[in-house]
């Protein structure tokens, strides 16, 4: 004999687990379709917008990277290197600095680094514009490489601090009776140690350079300057209804960040966790 | 994004004894040694992130003149002309709302799904679950934007055809299109983008909770939904404090997907701070009534990540 509860308990159970299940395919089968619609043509985009597409040709993905997509994707590609490595060196040399060593005013360095956490971007965004444009940097590559350290740094020395303030100092207090130099123990002992939480940083700026859409969209405005975000939405101005060409680019777009968090989904998770604290 | 400011115990202030002369100045050449690793990151920061921040606030009280070449002092004429104009109180509002959508979604939707899926029996659907529910998140709201727009779209958009397909023809329509609706449109796709990251963190935060805890309160005859709000809900307080200063923090600061499915249109219906900062100052040059806007956001920003400091301090000191 089956109990009431039990029973009770059977349909509540399959009731959670429907509910998940078609949250997943609402997040999904939008990203599905966004593919899809890369394959087809335009006729086939307005006619059923569920129907499958007739032929899998790469035609429109080929369009699309000739069309900008690969300068697009090239340009993300440089920032996005460049400005990771500057932001997670910047702020883990920063980093050991806090933890390491005697600063006057260190409270206040630290206030001040932490504190940029805190400041929305948009808000120092017309000075900014002003300034780069007088320092002949606006629409350079500079600009974007500054920036994106610059509003990183504070995140980012935030997540390794943390990280290095757990680790003991016994590790260079042993390097320094070696004889080791300070930057030697920076370089050799100390970030080796740091190698989990540096990993998570890098994975983190290279989400939010790929993604980043304000800055790239006001400090550049020359075709070959142009970021992803910003390039999407030039195909899709200039290219009036070729939709399907839109939609391969979207998925060109993607493809990268989506791999990127799947493969590296441990130090990923972690690195949020942290910066969230713990 | 924003996160908590944390003080560790500093472990470079004890200074017992009275030093030598010789000694103090080698511990002040010492101490100077310490800025060289600071430095960057200070300079980096004071040039381009203090520096406009204060700039910023002396724009706002100045006007440009744009053919001339010039500026003056006009006092607080720009604040003046904010409170005069609706379409800034329209996009205070429609960041009011994105908030509050926000809060009910990516908070407390997010801590009720993220307890929903810590649940399942199978650590295998779990892992696949968060996963799934968080790839919109890294995608970048420009592509989430655009298809969404897409998606919205009367003609070749699945969402009409969705409510064609079950017989809800008469809801069909130009979703981005209408006052009444674009905004709204927008701060669902926002939805949609983001409740996987707090989903993600808040299901992190659970799997911290002891797993004790929940057995004993199983054995003391405690049911699910009172589980939830006797262990989970008080234990995750720390976190949902947080998503709630982060989720509030970040729907002042919307831009991308506003910019990227309606561009604050129709008719400004759906404009937000960081649009209408961003036509004033690119669109028109008026430079001192962007920065006035600027000034808006940073006030509530600030206030609203001081609040979080305040918050945490006073926990600690409870402890």
């Amino acid at each position: 004999m089956v109990s009431r509860s039990s029973v009770v308990g059977v349909v509540l159970r399959t009731f959670i687990a429907s509910f998940l299940l078609a949250l997943a395919v609402v997040v999904i089968y939008p990203l599905l379709w966004m593919v899809m619609n890369g394959f087809k043509t335009n006729s086939e985009l307005f006619g059923n917008p569920f129907a499958l597409p007739v032929q899998l040709t790469w035609d429109n993905y080929a369009k699309a990277w000739n069309r900008g997509v690969s300068s697009y994707l090239m340009t993300s590609i440089l920032v996005t290197v460049t400005a990771t490595i500057a932001t997670v060196f910047i702020s883990a040399w920063a980093a050991y600095g806090l933890t390491r060593m005697q600063i006057p005013f260190s409270r206040t360095v630290l206030a001040l680094i932490l504190g940029g956490l805190m400041l929305a971007p948009a808000v120092a965004l017309i000075p900014l514009v002003r300034m780069f444009q007088a320092l002949g940097l606006y629409n350079t590559f500079w600009a974007l490489l500054i920036l994106y350290v610059a509003f990183r740094i504070p995140f980012t020395t935030f997540l390794i601090r943390a990280y290095m303030v757990d680790l003991p100092l016994e590790i260079d207090e042993a390097a320094a009776v070696d004889g080791a130099s300070k930057a030697r123990a920076f370089w050799s002992i100390v970030l080796p140690m740091c190698k989990p939480i540096l990993v998570s940083s890098v994975i983190l700026n290279i989400l939010f350079t790929w993604n980043e859409y304000l800055f790239a969209m006001v400090f550049t405005s020359g075709g070959d300057l142009q970021t992803l975000p910003i390039g999407l939405t030039n195909l899709m101005s200039k290219h009036g209804t070729e939709y399907p060409v839109v939609f391969a680019g979207m998925t060109i777009a993607a493809v990268p960040v989506i791999l990127l968090f799947f493969l590296t989904q441990k130090y990923f998770v972690r690195g949020l966790a942290d910066g969230v604290g713990k | 994004m924003s996160a908590p400011l944390r003080t560790a115990p500093s472990r470079t202030d004890a200074a017992p004894l009275p030093l030598h002369p010789v000694e103090a100045g080698a511990r002040r050449r010492r101490r100077s040694r310490g800025w060289a690793w600071v430095a960057p990151a200070l300079l980096v920061l004071g040039v381009f992130v203090y520096l406009p921040l204060l700039q910023n606030l002396q724009y706002s009280v100045m006007e440009w003149d744009i053919y001339a070449g010039g500026s003056s002092f006009v006092g607080l004429a720009n604040y003046e002309k904010l409170a005069g104009d609706p379409v800034f109180w329209r996009a205070l509002f429609n960041n009011a709302a994105y908030a509050a959508v926000s809060l009910i979604c990516q908070v407390f939707g997010a801590l009720i799904l993220a307890a929903l899926v810590e649940g399942l029996r199978s650590e295998r659907w779990r892992r696949a679950l968060r996963a799934v529910y968080f790839v919109p998140s890294a995608i970048s709201l420009t592509v989430a934007g655009l298809l969404f727009y897409f998606i919205y779209e009367p003609e070749l958009g699945i969402l009409n055809a969705l409510l064609r397909g079950v017989g809800l023809e008469s809801l069909t329509q130009a979703w981005l299109g209408q006052e009444g609706t674009a905004i709204w449109a927008v701060i669902a796709m926002s939805q949609w983008q983001g409740f996987g990251y707090s989903t993600l963190l808040f299901a992190i935060a659970i799997q911290r909770i002891p797993q004790d805890l929940f057995d004993a309160a199983a054995l003391d005859g405690v049911g699910p939904i009172r589980r939830f709000f006797q262990v989970t809900v008080p234990l995750t307080r720390e976190m949902t404090g947080l998503m709630i200063i982060v989720t509030l923090s970040g729907a002042f600061q919307v831009f991308n997907e506003v910019m990227v499915m309606t561009s604050g249109g129709p008719n400004n219906s759906s404009q937000v701070l960081v649009t209408w900062l961003y036509r004033m100052g690119f669109g028109r040059n008026d430079f001192g009534y962007a920065a006035a806007i600027a000034t808006v956001i940073f006030v509530l920003t600030l206030g609203i990540a001081l609040l979080q400091l305040a918050i945490t301090r006073k926990r600690r000191v409870e402890w």
